[in-house]
């Protein structure tokens, strides 16, 4: 009876915290096709909208461009995850299976970047961004990104993991170090590198710093960065602020739920780099 | 024999460098760089109007010293992690155990807790900024009462707090319920043949033995509420009286490096915050003896 009691007592703790976590995109989802005058009426408080306003999407689709900035989005995302997958799984593996002259002291750097707090790095980096002629552009957003300390750390975990044996049977059948890193051990890190690429898009997508400083213009900026845009903007206008939240979420939280545990897992690896 | 291993050492330096190279110019060109040059640029001050930056010694430092808007803007983000590391930290740790074992659902309860950490807090900033409205926000309605969440100086950093604490949950979760898998099933079987309840068993095993975990999300949660910018950014703007009460040091840094392109008093800010946030983890480390307990 206790323990009935008990389990009883925690499925009630669990619903009431899923509660809590769900109702903010719920009222999200719900504003996003109210009319003004809907949300600012108390007396009746209306939680469903009476008439459900779709053309609330259009209107703010319109309004921000919002094709031009998930093009924008998905791009960086895209050359992100390129440039750091392919040179943190060559670094990677370097650290972890190479002995070099010099290869403890270019570790200590890599460390040396992912303790430090990212803002410290910013200022310089607009500079450049700026002299390259590169703001307002992909190149710009893309720009910090472009190799990864943290990636660099978690393929070097990945390749130490896998066993010596192989990469000695593939030597003594005549592999040379390239062949052994491309054919032989890099496969084996799939999973790894799926983490990194997960982390590496929703950090990127979720950033708003950077693409406020680089890309101030409406048509060259993130979604995230929008959305600070229009927040400024809007003021009162909830429905379309709501909407324009869900347009920008939407598709992740899709991504999330059929793709959960490698989320999960991947963003779970970064160690609170998110 | 002897001259093949050094052909092998030899293409192994050889091929360990062109490996590295990509990563460590990147390193070097992005961070290392950058990072000395923001700590350069915190002696000079910025010359206005395309002049030459002036070096002026420590002459931003004593500026920061005296400046009551930077010690605010302190105050503002400790107090910001004051409320969010705690409180975030041990809903997680409750929430993993209780998700700690076979049951149904366990799954869609992760799924949900995790939920935040996937979309942008931009969007999250927005949704609360609305359910936080004082006349018509989703919480007063709900709830019958008239609390100015986010315009009230002395409760808005709070607001945004809990903000922060919602977002991170599931996130501390994940990583308290990897640890969990370590510790072994019969410590907690020892422990209620000898009478201790599930209280007594969380205290006493639970807790000592995923000490590092949590040692570890404390000094990552650390460093991140230190840099706290995005939900002030959203949630606050210039005409909020709770404004100088919510800035945070990073907010500070934005403001005055590309807001007043005073970029050498934001670097000024900036190595304040990593001096700051390098003694905070320091602390934590030196006090880590006390608590933490390695096998």
């Amino acid at each position: 009876m206790k323990k009935i009691i008990s389990k009883i007592l925690i499925y009630i703790i669990l619903v009431f915290v899923s509660i809590t976590m769900l109702v903010p995109f719920v009222w999200m989802f719900l504003t996003a096709f109210k009319t003004v005058s809907e949300t600012m009426q108390i007396d009746p408080f209306v939680i469903v909208p009476k008439v459900w306003q779709t053309q609330n999407f259009g209107n703010v689709v319109r309004a921000m461009d919002f094709v031009k900035l998930y093009a924008n989005t998905l791009s960086m995302v895209a050359l992100r995850i390129l440039f750091a997958v392919l040179t943190a799984t060559l670094s990677g593996y370097a650290f972890a299976r190479l002995e070099f002259k010099g290869k403890n002291l270019m570790f200590a750097l890599v460390l040396l970047q992912m303790m430090i707090p990212v803002q410290i790095f910013i200022i310089p980096q607009y500079v450049m961004v700026s002299k390259l002629h590169m703001t307002n552009t992909v190149a710009g957003l893309v720009f910090p990104g472009i190799v990864t300390a943290f990636g660099t750390f978690l393929l070097r975990q990945a390749y130490m993991q896998l066993p010596r044996d192989l990469e000695e049977a593939a030597r003594l059948d005549g592999c040379n170090i390239p062949q052994t890193f491309l054919f032989i051990m890099t496969p084996l890190t799939k999973s790894s590198m799926v983490a990194l690429g997960i982390f590496t898009a929703v950090f990127a997508y979720k950033d708003l710093m950077w693409p406020m400083i680089v890309c101030p213009d409406n048509r060259a900026t993130t979604l995230a960065s929008a959305l600070a845009k229009m927040n400024g903007q809007y003021q009162q206008k909830y429905p379309e602020l709501m909407m324009a939240a869900l347009i920008s979420c939407l598709p992740m939280i899709i991504l999330y739920i059929f793709f959960q545990k490698q989320f999960i897992e991947g963003i779970a690896t970064s160690g609170g780099k998110l | 024999m002897k001259k093949k291993a050094s052909s092998r050492q030899i293409s192994e330096f050889m091929w360990g460098w062109i490996f590295i190279l990509p990563t460590m110019i990147g390193l070097i060109v992005l961070n290392i760089y950058p990072m000395l040059d923001t700590i350069k640029q915190s002696f000079y001050k910025t010359g206005d109007f395309g002049k030459g930056n002036v070096f002026v010694g420590l002459a931003n430092y004593r500026k920061v010293m005296g400046d009551s808007e930077v010690w605010q803007a302190l105050w503002n983000t400790v107090k910001y992690a004051i409320v969010e590391v705690p409180f975030s930290l041990v809903i997680a740790l409750l929430l993993a155990v209780l998700l700690n074992k076979k049951m149904r659902g366990r799954d869609a309860f992760r799924t949900i807790f995790f939920l935040p950490m996937v979309v942008a807090p931009a969007a999250i900033a927005m949704v609360w900024k609305w359910l936080y409205n004082s006349n018509f926000g989703l919480i007063n309605n709900v709830f019958n009462i008239k609390v100015n969440w986010i315009s009230d100086p002395d409760i808005a950093i709070y607001s945004i707090a809990l903000i922060g604490i919602w977002s991170v949950i599931g996130y501390n979760m994940v990583l308290f319920l990897a640890g969990l898998q370590e510790v072994p099933r019969d410590y907690y079987e020892a422990a209620s043949l000898d009478g201790a309840n599930g209280w007594q068993q969380f205290i006493n095993i639970t807790v000592p033995l995923i000490s590092p975990t949590i040692f570890f999300v404390l000094v990552t949660r650390v460093i991140g509420a230190m840099q706290v910018f995005d939900l002030i950014y959203m949630m606050i703007d210039l005409n909020n009286p709770a404004w100088k009460k919510t800035e945070s040091l990073v907010f500070l840094f934005y403001k005055y490096s590309f807001q007043q392109s005073k970029k050498g008093y934001g670097a000024t800010v900036v190595v304040v915050l990593l001096v700051f946030i390098l003694l905070l983890t320091v602390i934590q480390l030196i006090g880590q003896k006390k608590w933490v307990h390695y096998e």
